[in-house]
């Protein structure tokens, strides 16, 4: 049976999970050239905003009914604690040398991950996460498990939404002035200090979302699964080239099915049957970053700038 | 009757370096009034104080009776102060369109609003014929003129602009001078700050000649075209 198409379907899906954190790296990058090193940690606090909605709705409360509550949840929990990042730890910074806002943002990496260890109720080993009943779905010879549902749906709606808002609406204009020169943005009546909380706030509402699909991908959520997601979902925005929104998604899904073909194929290949089992996934995804950031260091749809990461 | 920009005593300074040392002119609705100097000599500095992008250590600037010390770059252009600054600075991955579109950023008249971007395209016809191009594929002349264009787009009552010739080519420096002039026939009030020091004096109404952070001659175009010290210094004459 030929399991190709099966293969790209799971890397697509896993993909456009990557893709939907990497939306908060390169926007953040963008506007204020930061690389946002807390963001995994803001989609991790996302999954366990969903989870607390969850806990909160009484039991047996069916999973369409809660599903949009908890989406709030995670967006509302992840939004907060971007915003006030950006206010309380990065704002300040904002004249300091680039290293700086770089360390505060690996410090409140830690902080974030230590606070919901140490204070989300038995978060000290995983947590389930409420799964959808019936499934798997068939499409042809394809199946789509039923927690990856979810993102088949949420993925292209997130990915329509701020292509919207960044093309169509004011705002969105402002932003893409901010990115490309901030201080003549200013001089066109644009709030820049108000573009860059918007550039956060998106960020980390795409995050949530893409939490809320881990947790029903993974059937689990924990205290760190922020960090290895949060490094592919960076890797997904350089592939694409960071600063360019199209780019994080299509980063996402080519890194996504770049993963998932590897770990299929790889032990095809003469002497590399050591190197086929799931636990390579990561490696092959840094991989090629290392390739990328070699051959095309602006990424698949970035432009060669000289000053950029 | 109060002038439309009124600066008294304006000082700025880079931390310890003091670029504009107490400078006081005058801008009367309808004028077209230069600064004009060398390299260094505060013009930038000054201009970008008016918008706001600097905030000055010490002095007043009033325009249209408001004080704008207090006043953030983003709303200065909503009081009627627009600024084209040195080097253009156009948005080089939007559309010239786009461009222009940003430039009435705060506006909310939708018609009115392509009203005047068919106004900017009547202006420089250039601009109407690349409207879905990105503005970074046009010449540096080209990018002056939809500088210009967009800083119109705000409705501005003061139109600033910072050495609008800078680069060009001869024929294009021509070209944004007699714009400038049809501008200024339109009754559009300019504070211009130029390199072109011939160009600039013939169009402006007031001339002020700044030398490191102070203002040191100041009178009408004709008078300092005629000044024999400015001829030396700024026309290349000896």
């Amino acid at each position: 049976m030929n399991e190709l198409p099966q293969q790209l379907v799971n890397g697509l899906l896993l993909g456009s999970m990557y893709g939907l954190v990497a939306i908060g790296y390169t926007m953040v990058y963008g506007i204020v050239q930061l690389i946002n090193f807390a963001h995994g940690e803001i989609f991790m606090t996302g999954a366990f905003g969903a989870l607390t909605v969850w806990l909160w709705l009484p039991g047996g409360t069916s999973m369409w009914l809660a599903l949009p509550l908890m989406i709030i949840g995670a967006i509302v929990v992840a939004v907060a604690i971007a915003v006030g990042a950006e206010r309380f730890a990065y704002r300040p910074l904002r004249t300091a040398p680039r290293l700086a806002p770089l360390i505060t943002a690996i410090g409140l990496s830690l902080a974030l991950q230590q606070a919901v260890w140490a204070w989300y109720p038995e978060a000290k080993s995983a947590r389930t996460f409420p799964q959808i009943d019936g499934g798997p779905f068939e499409i042809g010879s394809v199946t789509i498990q039923t927690g990856d549902i979810f993102l088949v749906l949420a993925a292209p709606i997130s990915m329509a939404i701020l292509a919207y808002f960044v093309m169509k609406t004011r705002t969105g204009r402002g932003m893409q002035a901010t990115a490309q020169d901030p201080d003549t943005a200013k001089l066109m009546g644009v709030n820049t200090d108000r573009i860059i909380v918007i550039a956060f706030a998106l960020g980390a509402a795409f995050a949530a979302v893409g939490a809320v699909a881990y947790g029903l991908k993974y059937g689990e959520i924990n205290f760190r699964m922020g960090f290895i997601l949060g490094l592919k979902a960076f890797t997904a925005a350089v592939l694409g080239g960071i600063g360019n929104i199209y780019g994080a998604m299509i980063g996402g899904v080519v890194l996504g099915v770049a993963e998932t073909l590897a770990t299929a194929y790889i032990s095809d290949i003469p002497g590399m049957d050591k190197f086929g089992s799931q636990s390579w996934a990561d490696v092959w995804a840094f991989v090629l970053l290392i390739l990328v950031l070699l051959f095309r260091p602006q990424g698949l749809l970035g432009e060669r700038v000289a000053d950029r990461a | 009757m109060t002038a439309l920009l009124e600066v008294e005593d304006l000082r700025v300074a880079y931390g310890k370096i003091e670029a504009v040392k107490g400078i006081s002119f005058k801008v009367e609705a309808g004028q077209v009034v230069t600064l004009i100097g060398t390299n260094g000599a505060g013009k930038t500095t000054t201009l970008r104080t008016l918008s706001g992008l600097l905030k000055p250590v010490g002095g007043q600037i009033k325009f249209n009776g408001k004080s704008l010390k207090k006043i953030p770059p983003h709303q200065v252009v909503s009081l009627g102060l627009a600024h084209s600054p040195e080097g253009r600075h156009i948005f080089p991955r939007m559309s010239i369109e786009d461009n222009l579109r940003l430039g009435a950023f705060l506006r909310n008249d939708k018609p009115g609003i392509e009203k005047d971007i068919q106004r900017a395209y009547d202006l420089f016809p250039i601009l109407g014929e690349r409207r879905k191009q990105a503005a970074g594929t046009l010449s540096g002349g080209e990018q002056q003129m939809l500088a210009m264009g967009r800083a119109l787009m705000s409705q501005p009552k003061l139109l600033m602009l910072d050495e609008p010739s800078m680069g060009l080519s001869p024929i294009m420096m021509q070209k944004i001078m007699a714009t400038i002039a049809e501008l200024k026939s339109q009754g559009m009030t300019i504070l211009l700050i130029e390199q072109n020091a011939q160009a600039a004096l013939s169009l402006a109404d007031q001339g002020h000649v700044m030398e490191v952070g102070n203002i040191v001659l100041s009178g009408t175009g004709q008078d300092l075209l005629h000044d024999e010290s400015v001829r030396k210094a700024y026309l290349g004459e000896d």
